[in-house]
């Protein structure tokens, strides 16, 4: 006869899910509202979702530290829910940006909201994990919500990006499947805690190094084309161009995050193990990242184009801070997103108020840098506002990035990697080129023609997101010491 | 007013965040006044110094990031105290004498903030909060230089960020290297030089620390073989930016020589001495060539500030009171100087739009007054005895004779060059025939320019005569460093070559003999 299968409900811990369910079930409410109501506007779902990711960002900040639960395969350790709150707080800055003055196709269906929602539970499961199955149902869900909010943009270039993205996504998906499989294999485990205990008492069988080699391969293949890490970076520039600027902003941050997340804790483990070449490996792919995509960005007409590169090369800083698997590089991980976060943000903002609906500028590119030429005559506060995003992404001091730039190289630094400081250094000098260039043409260049409407974009919700950032980058001198204290704390004690 | 350093930072930058309201019309008259007050707020910080004690005074400390241990710490000492007070003045008489009239509210704005980040850099004495003001003074410069230059500005301004840039991102990691060595020793974060004064570190360290800083530095300075940003960025930018850029911003170089390498690694500055006195040598007689065959007069100003900064460097390494404390006076006095005869360049540019000095010839006759004060600072250029820049000049050789007597007699046909090419300038520009039509009417100074160089010219010929009163500031707090750094020193040749020079005179801080000349 059958045992009763007996679960307790109080042993589910059923509140760990909860920041999930919250925003899944606000997907659905928003789905619902638009059954009963179709002539609903794009500024009640925009509120919604807004209003939801407010409880939701509640709810994480309720959990406890380290507890697990579900079936033990959620887990709320420090870092998943530092994440967590950058991925929510990602989100709320960017889906006000929805409200502009002139119509867009996507937002005119709630499903965009809806879509965005689960997308964002999907992070969310990524983050809050060890366990390798609801990682990838996690980071599948995601995947398949973005590539449908890229394609939304209605334009032809927008379908080639989810296309381009989908294809890519979907071999990341390949990748990463048999990467876990192979781990599966090695220790009959799909929790990240247990492949690690196997592994260790294993590491010293003549044969195992092939299959760990293996797994590790593909799993870092994995997340380089999620990470956008070279030489699986290409894809990037192609689907910034493609997607709309503000979710080409919160691309280059919000999915990110919870790649990285997953990233400290698969490719942590290896370099706990003691794999110094699993280290190496990252490194160099790390280097190669940011000083390639550094010099991409030198030669780049449009100035989309140019953040997508020096997004890619401000992941490559990161990854190499993963790769030093100290706690402050760890925290440096999650400092320099949520400072990089403010200012990226708020600079693709600045390039979404100015969106034509057809090009006025140039055949192929929306934002050439003859767009801004001469935006000091036209838009003072816009030229000085967006001269800011440059400057703090370019690493000036008191700017926001700096902080994260200088925890990073300090980070290296402690580690004993010198000579990755110094060329993180050399990079950022290399970057400034390109951000000193849209800052030459803004104030150093006259206005090419009838530019009268380049902020032809604009309303109050979008001036109130870009001057939030704007104080964010300013001020960042100020709220550091907290930050870096709570980060620091959060990692510490999820013992990364 | 204990925080009258603080005073003194923020007041520009408030004052030109308020500057945005204030209509086009009235902006110079406000630029004027504020950077008045700040003058005057320099000149008390001047008379309530203590002279007599050679530490760092005004102190302010409120921890910012005590988790990285950055914290907002500011100071001043006998060797900051001039400059600021130069920084002040030369900002003041500056824009006092300013032709631009082109987007001057945007010009006014810039130097004000400008002026924030340059008294910050000669205040700050966190390892970090210095790196901030050093980058931020990048900005305002970069957008003076590529807004109001000459034809080839973007180029000339770029060049000159990303150069200042690229060095300072190597000294940064030099800085993060140094806090790291002091939490691993003390087990604390601490980004104050005062703290990391007190580390003694091993001699290999100090060499690669010295070497991340001085990149840093020499770009700035600008020292051979980094040099080539500064003709490009003087040749391009308008007047106020070459007066600020020859008077000022170099001396954040040479000041973070001070301020950072010679007391930190006291060791690797000795073994430094013959590289850094033939890199200066190179300097000081290359660019005094290559002044000589300038057509523009303005390029010749730009090449002979540039060989005067090799004297500077030269003097900081002589490792003795004469050449450290003579290399500081020299600053002030390269500040003063070069900045007045950039004003003269741009006065004569106003009105005749040529720099070219074939283009003029005669002008004594027809432009008195200007011909007099430019006769003034150029013999204070060359090292005229009675002039202000004879001075540092003379101590520093005197300093450096200690150290290597060869060096200095070449370094000593600096001033023999600096007569030729300054002279060759006097007689193309200012004697000889009045032949060219166009100079025949030229006006001479007018009440603004001449009120605003008459100062200057009181200056030079003060500090001259009598440069007591600066140089005795200046001498304790040399000595106190002097006598830090050879007590810090572990190898025997650092503690003979700073020891020996110091004992030249019996041990006595040796200064009161030059200073009463």
């Amino acid at each position: 006869m059958l045992e009763p299968i007996n679960v307790s409900l109080e042993s589910l811990n059923l509140i760990t899910l909860a920041p999930m369910l919250i925003a899944i079930a606000g997907g659905l409410i928003i789905l619902t509202i638009d059954l009963i109501n179709k002539k609903l506007d794009k500024t009640l779902y925009v509120m919604l979702t807004l209003l939801i990711l407010f409880i939701n960002f509640g709810a994480v900040l309720g959990l406890n530290v380290n507890e697990r639960g579900f079936f033990d395969v959620m887990l709320i350790d420090g870092i998943s829910i530092v994440s967590q709150l950058m991925i929510i707080g990602g989100s709320m800055i960017f889906i006000p940006l929805a409200l502009t003055s002139k119509r867009f196709h996507e937002f005119a269906y709630p499903e965009f909201f809806a879509l965005f929602l689960f997308m964002i539970a999907g992070f969310q499961f990524m983050a809050a994990s060890d366990n390798l199955i609801l990682i990838f149902v996690g980071l599948e869900t995601a995947s398949l919500a973005l590539y449908t909010l890229i394609a939304l943009h209605n334009r032809a270039n927008s379908y080639e990006a989810a296309v381009k993205y989908f294809t890519m996504g979907a071999m990341a998906a390949g990748f990463f499947a048999m990467g876990s499989a192979v781990l599966y294999a090695l220790t009959g485990s799909i929790e990240l805690y247990k492949i690690a205990e196997i592994m260790a008492t294993r590491m010293s069988e003549t044969g195992l190094m092939i299959a760990i080699f293996g797994s590790s391969i593909l799993l870092l293949v994995a997340f380089g084309f999620k990470l956008s890490l070279f030489p699986f970076h290409t894809w990037a520039p192609d689907v910034y161009e493609g997607a709309s600027a503000p979710l080409a902003g919160y691309m280059s941050v919000v999915p990110k995050v919870a790649a990285f997340v997953v990233s400290i804790r698969i490719f942590g483990m290896y370099i706990d193990l003691g794999l110094e070449w699993v280290r190496w490996t990252i490194l160099i792919l790390a280097v190669i990242t940011m000083t390639l995509a550094n010099v991409m960005a030198l030669v780049q007409d449009d100035v989309k184009r140019m953040l997508a590169y020096s997004s890619i090369s401000h992941a490559g800083f990161i990854m190499a801070a993963l790769a030093l698997d100290t706690t402050e590089g760890n925290t440096a991980i999650f400092l320099y997103y949520a400072l990089f976060m403010f200012t990226n943000l708020g600079a693709f903002a600045m390039l979404w108020i100015s969106r034509h609906k057809v090009r006025r500028f140039h055949k192929r590119y929306d934002h050439p840098f003859e767009k801004f030429a001469g935006l000091i005559q036209i838009m003072p506060m816009g030229a000085v506002i967006m001269a800011i995003f440059m400057l703090s992404l370019a690493g000036v001091p008191p700017f926001s990035v700096f902080w994260g730039k200088i925890y990073v190289m300090q980070a290296a630094v402690n580690a004993g990697y010198i000579w990755l400081a110094v060329i993180m250094g050399l990079n950022s000098a290399v970057a400034a080129y390109y951000y000193l260039k849209l800052v030459v043409y803004m104030f150093l260049k006259d206005p090419v023609k009838s530019v009268d409407i380049v902020y032809y974009n604009i309303s109050k919700p979008l001036m109130v997101i870009i001057g939030f950032a704007t104080v964010a980058t300013v001020t960042a001198i100020l709220y550091i010491q907290p930050l870096v204290s709570y980060l620091y704390y959060m990692i510490s004690a999820s013992g990364y | 007013m204990e925080n009258i350093l603080s005073i003194l930072v923020f007041f520009p930058a408030v004052a030109g965040l308020l500057g945005f309201v204030v209509t086009k019309e009235s902006i110079r008259a406000y630029g004027i006044a504020v950077t008045l007050v700040v003058f005057l707020l320099t000149l008390w910080l001047w008379f309530s110094f203590d002279m007599n004690n050679p530490g760092i005074q005004f102190v302010e400390m409120i921890p910012l990031i005590p988790d990285f241990g950055i914290s907002y710490y500011l100071g001043a000492d006998g060797i900051s105290l001039f400059i600021i007070v130069m920084t002040a003045l030369m900002t003041l008489i500056g824009m006092a004498s300013m032709g631009e009239t082109k987007n001057i509210k945007n010009m006014i704005i810039s130097l004000l903030f400008l002026e924030m980040t340059m008294i910050g850099v000669f205040v700050a004495l966190d390892a970090i909060i210095f790196y901030l003001f050093w980058e931020l003074s990048l900005v305002p410069m970069l957008y003076i230089i590529g807004a109001w230059g000459g034809p080839l500005r973007v180029y000339a301004s770029i060049k000159f960020f990303l150069y200042t840039f690229t060095g300072s991102l190597l000294m940064l990691v030099g800085m993060l290297f140094m806090a790291y060595i002091y939490h691993n020793l003390t087990g604390v974060w601490s980004f104050a030089v005062t703290d990391w004064y007190a580390l003694v570190l091993p001699v290999d360290y100090q060499i690669w620390l010295f070497a991340a800083f001085f990149i840093g530095f020499a770009i700035k300075v600008p020292m051979f073989p980094f040099h080539t940003w500064i003709p490009y960025a003087h040749g391009q930018a308008p007047t106020i930016g070459s007066v600020i850029l020859a008077a000022i911003l170099l001396k954040m170089g040479t000041y973070g020589f001070v301020r950072f390498s010679l007391p930190l690694f006291p060791d690797a500055s000795v073994m430094a001495i013959t590289p850094i006195a033939v890199l200066s040598l190179i300097m000081v007689v290359y660019t005094a060539m290559i002044a000589y065959a300038q057509k523009d007069m303005k390029q010749v100003i730009a090449y002979s500030s540039v060989s005067h900064m090799g004297i500077i460097m030269l003097g900081l390494f002589a490792m003795n009171a004469e050449g450290l404390g003579g290399s500081i006076f020299q600053m002030l006095s390269h500040g003063i100087v070069s900045g007045a005869l950039f004003m003269l360049v741009g006065m004569i540019y106003d009105r005749r739009h040529t720099k070219l000095l074939s283009e003029f010839g005669g002008l004594a006759s027809v432009m008195p007054k200007f011909a007099i004060i430019f006769g003034v600072m150029l013999m204070a250029s060359v090292g005229l005895p009675l002039t202000i820049g004879f001075v540092g000049e003379f101590l520093v050789l005197l300093g450096f004779y200690k150290v290597s007597p060869m060096i200095t007699i070449i370094a000593g046909t600096s001033i023999i060059l600096g007569a030729v090419y300054m002279l060759r300038v006097m007689k193309l520009a200012f004697f000889g025939p009045l032949n060219n039509e166009a100079n025949q009417k030229l006006k001479d100074l007018n009440a603004r320019e001449t009120w605003s160089l008459v100062p200057l010219v009181a200056i030079v010929i003060w500090l001259g005569v009598y440069p007591k009163p600066v140089l005795e500031p200046i001498n304790n707090s040399v000595n106190a460093l002097l006598a830090f750094m050879d007590e810090k020193a572990i190898t025997k040749e650092a503690k003979d070559m700073i020891h020996v020079s110091n004992s030249f005179e019996s041990g006595r801080p040796t200064l009161s003999i030059a200073g009463g000349k």
